[in-house]
């Protein structure tokens, strides 16, 4: 809690200095604007330089990088170690799947399954929050395991075996994996200023303080039940949309992959490899995760045996990932923490 | 009396569940740690048991002499080395660290036995049971995991009410500064109860091969159950893990008698719904443990 504390002491000196003032940019963080607005460009004209097999790849990995960040905003921001994010992945492709069998178009689809995810989240967050702890990551999975069992039930979804995504045989292969392409780099981005901007409100200021002390926290009147119902809202929605990019992407939807934990995995991995409670750590976590799933790609489930060891040993030794040392160096590209300016204490 | 028997076939389904959710229960009650890779060990029991028995066709009994004597040397190391570690790295730590484990377990499995299911061969064993009417049937291998589970439950309860080491372990439990300031070791402590918990994950890794199929992935069904039934029956109470794995094989048993699709689903629904009503378990703290 040192940003609130040092802003407790700067209240309580009288009279303040004039010169203090709180800054919310960091250096990094004003010099990244431009090269960052630049490679986003570049990243939304890829499609026109790069073959179709490259833009696959790439649909991959921003469904896995937006499911890594959410659940960095669950496990590293609110303390909610969920293992049942699957269960939004699964209900969102299953919406998209759902609605493209009515009539609608996969990629309008989108966005009404996620936020139809956070819908189904609302009831579910009542439940599982009545759990604490490693019982919360063991609810959440059950939950999956659930919504799972149920969806195969309805044999027009494709019951037990899955089914294939209608509505999408109309667009040429190239477009629609440029489509794709954007969508997917779309919700990526969407989840990345999503969770910035959460972070930077009032809603992460009480994650901050819940994560130093939630007693204390909760003593001072924050609102911690909220704050942590809003973040896992955003993380459904965040899953609900990466579901349904995974639907579209592989045309069809199977119940054992999209309700499958290996997904949770995935996530814990490119978070606890990047680095927890940074928003930078799961984009550097993801593009580790890719590099190794490539490398190794003709060797089996040994890409898996390789980042769930290396997951481990930052879990217990290197705690702040590998954006850590980066970050102790003052290099911050979204800074959510507020800085008093004239402060001895420069870190955030 | 097809309703007897789901009765019964789901007791003895229950001793599965228990037996397996004992390790996890002593873990947690003593270290607080939640074992996610719980599943994965008692799959790796059962292949171990696999590569070590002579043939496929070795009576799988013969494990139980040396695999649950692995596991206890294994969990001392573990808990001396790697868990250890990450449980003073704060709770959730242990979390994620035994997650990861569990998937870098399944996934090696798969590489070493490929994605398979096996079996262990317990001989005519498998086939023998009794009737005590004709439309009941108990097997005597369920039977003897039935039996098996209480055995052990009350074993480790003796254990830890009765011995000194027992009392240490509990020390361990309710403070551990204190526990170390009356000179305890706590560390060697905490490695004998992570012994006695893979000793009984082993047990029931063996039990679970001689009743079913098991695949490299089949770890993950056997977590949730094994943690489902520490929750029903409450946390720190080993008599309510086993009320809890029967009330978990009840549930599933029954619902497959309504309809054979949902059992597993039923026994899921069940958890949820005593969790929304009573979360703090049938029989909280009832026996100390």
């Amino acid at each position: 809690m040192s940003e609130q504390t040092e802003l407790d002491k700067t209240e309580s000196m009288a009279p303040p200095p004039p010169t203090r003032r709180i800054r919310r940019s960091t250096r990094a963080s004003r010099w990244a604007i431009a090269p960052g607005v630049v490679g986003l460009v570049v990243l939304a004209y890829l499609p026109y330089l790069v073959s179709p097999n490259s833009t696959t790849t790439l649909v991959d990995f921003f469904i896995l990088l937006t499911l890594g960040m959410t659940w960095n905003l669950l496990a590293g921001y609110a303390g909610l170690v969920s293992v049942g994010q699957q269960a939004y992945i699964g209900v969102g492709a299953y919406a998209v799947l759902w609605l493209a069998q009515h009539g609608l178009e996969p990629f309008v689809a989108l966005p009404v399954a996620a936020v139809f995810c956070a819908v189904v989240a609302m009831p579910l967050s009542w439940l599982v929050f009545r759990l604490r702890g490693g019982y919360f990551a063991i609810g959440t999975w059950v939950v999956a395991e659930v919504l799972s069992l149920l969806t195969i039930r309805d044999s027009s979804l494709g019951g037990g075996t899955g089914t294939n995504l209608p509505g999408l045989d109309g667009f040429d292969p190239v477009v629609l994996g440029a489509y794709t392409y954007w969508a997917a780099l779309s919700v990526a981005v969407l989840t990345l200023i999503a969770c910035y901007v959460v972070l930077r409100s009032r809603v992460g200021l009480a994650l901050t303080a819940v994560r130093d002390d939630e007693r204390a926290a909760r003593a001072v009147g924050v609102l911690v039940p909220r704050a942590k119902r809003i973040v896992y809202l955003i993380a459904a929605l965040g899953g609900g949309g990466a579901g349904a990019l995974l639907a579209i992407s592989q045309l069809n939807v199977q119940p054992n992959n999209v309700y499958g934990v290996q997904w949770s995995a995935y996530m814990i991995f490119v978070v606890l490899i990047g680095g927890i409670g940074t928003l930078e750590g799961p984009i550097i976590g993801t593009i580790v995760f890719f590099t190794l799933q490539q490398t190794l790609a003709n060797q089996g489930a040994w890409y898996l045996i390789i980042l769930g060891s290396l997951a481990v040993f930052m879990a217990v030794w290197i705690r702040q990932g590998l954006w850590g040392p980066l970050d102790r160096w003052g290099l911050r590209l979204f800074p959510v923490g507020y800085r008093v300016l004239g402060a001895r204490s420069e870190r955030t | 009396m097809i309703w007897i028997n789901a009765i019964v076939q789901g007791l003895l389904l229950g001793g599965l569940f228990a037996l397996f959710a004992c390790g996890l229960s002593l873990l947690f009650g003593v270290l607080g740690i939640i074992n996610l890779a719980h599943g994965d060990l008692a799959v790796l029991g059962a292949y171990v048991a696999v590569a070590l028995l002579p043939s496929v066709h070795s009576n799988a009994l013969w494990a139980l002499l040396f695999v649950p004597p692995m596991f206890a040397i294994f969990g001392y190391v573990s808990q001396r080395t790697l868990l250890q570690r990450s449980m003073d790295s704060g709770p959730l730590t242990t979390l994620l660290v035994t997650f990861g484990l569990s998937v870098v377990l399944q996934n090696a499995l798969q590489e070493g036995f490929s994605a398979d299911s096996h079996s262990l061969s317990v001989g005519s064993l498998v086939t023998k049971a009794f009737h005590p009417d004709s439309s009941i049937s108990i097997s005597y291998l369920r039977l003897g995991i039935l039996v098996a589970a209480v055995i052990i439950l009350v074993a480790v309860q003796l254990f830890l009410g009765g011995t000194s080491t027992g009392r240490q372990i509990r020390a361990l439990s309710d403070d551990v500064e204190a526990a170390s300031i009356v000179g305890i070791n706590t560390r060697h402590v905490a490695g004998i109860a992570a012994g006695i918990a893979f000793l009984t994950v082993a047990i029931a890794g063996l039990a679970d091969g001689m009743y079913a199929q098991f695949a490299p992935t089949s770890g993950s069904q056997l977590l949730l159950f094994g943690f489902e039934a520490v929750i029903i029956g409450g946390l720190g109470s080993l008599w309510g893990t086993l009320l809890g794995g029967c009330v978990l094989g009840l549930a599933q048993t029954i619902g497959a008698q309504v309809d054979p699709t949902i059992g597993v689903l039923v026994a899921h629904l069940v958890f949820l719904a005593i969790l929304a009503v009573r979360p703090s378990g049938l029989m909280p703290a009832a026996v100390e443990a």
